[in-house]
């Protein structure tokens, strides 16, 4: 289990604070597509994908964004569990939807990049030191029901 | 410690491309006019405030990947050192002289491969987290204009730097 210092918790808390699901999770999703376009693959029934402009367009993007972070809420909330919080979720990106889990450090990179401009030198080196310790974690969880 | 025969041979070896060349190329063809027009545009308006930004990068890693502060135990790298803005500015003037001409790299690049392959010999999987690093500075520093597509060119040109820049080391 990752042990939080007071800091941290505080610090991850701070940072999600300022995340607006609505605004920001559309925008984490079309990075990762538009990015790392080879993570398309999962995405066949999302429709017209071939273009940037399309990507930054499509519903199914922007909705799936949002899902992603509530998810990540649910991480936020169970820093001392995340394991157990992610166990079904792991289990169901392995098994039915078969999801590389590298890809799950490659969104976890383009969280933080999509925060970094929101935020800009608000999110210090510690901050982001922090920060991507917990999404580390989340990784780790979300990879946990691989065997 | 090689010698300068050895780095002879390996420089006129054959045809055969080693792995880290062909990345190169293959990230190098990769990369649009657009995105090659791009990425140089942004390392010109970085150029003037070289330190600034390097020295972040070099923080960022430095906090979130602790390992790499092994090399730099004769520096100074505590925030607003002038050890580490004049190490971040000589990191970013590189990046930004590269950017000039992509199709050049393997030229312009040379003497750094030689000092990173023989005498600094920092680990290559070290390029990848001070890329990620560089990446989120460029994110604070430019914010929303860091937009997905400038992102993803900078991500394959650093990339193809790092491979580069590895390219001697075996």
């Amino acid at each position: 289990m990752v042990k939080w210092t007071e800091l941290e918790r505080s610090t991850v808390k701070a940072i999600w604070e300022k995340v607006d699901i609505d605004e920001i999770g559309p925008q984490i999703w079309a990075r990762v597509l538009i990015v790392y376009p080879w993570t398309e693959r999962y995405f066949g029934s999302f429709g017209d994908l071939f273009t940037i402009t399309a990507i930054l367009k499509n519903d199914k993007v922007a909705a799936h964004g949002k899902v992603v972070l509530k998810a990540l809420d649910k991480a936020v909330n169970n820093m001392d569990n995340m394991k157990r919080t992610y166990a079904d979720l792991s289990q169901l990106h392995f098994q039915k939807l078969e999801v590389d889990p590298d890809s799950f450090r490659l969104l976890a990179d383009c969280i933080t990049i999509t925060i970094a401009c929101k935020l800009k030198s608000a999110l210090s080196p510690q901050s982001q030191a922090i920060w991507q310790k917990f999404l580390y974690a989340v990784v780790d969880a979300m990879s946990s029901q691989y065997r | 410690m090689r010698s300068d025969n050895a780095e002879a041979e390996r420089d006129n070896t054959s045809a055969e491309r080693s792995t880290s060349t062909r990345c190169f190329l293959q990230a190098a063809t990769m990369l649009s006019k657009r995105e090659k027009d791009l990425i140089k545009e942004i390392w010109e308006r970085l150029t003037p405030v070289a330190a600034e930004i390097g020295a972040d990068a070099l923080l960022r890693m430095f906090a979130s990947y602790p390992g790499t502060k092994t090399y730099f135990s004769h520096l100074d790298i505590s925030p607003n050192s002038s050890h580490l803005l004049a190490h971040g500015k000589k990191i970013v003037l590189a990046i930004a002289e590269g950017a000039q001409d992509i199709s050049q790299l393997t030229v312009t690049l040379a003497p750094l491969q030689t000092l990173h392959a023989y005498q600094l010999r920092i680990d290559p999987r070290n390029f990848k987290l001070l890329s990620h690093s560089m990446l989120v500075s460029l994110a604070c520093y430019l914010g929303d204009e860091f937009t997905p597509v400038a992102h993803a060119a900078m991500d394959k040109y650093l990339s193809a730097f790092a491979a580069v820049l590895a390219e001697k080391y075996r």
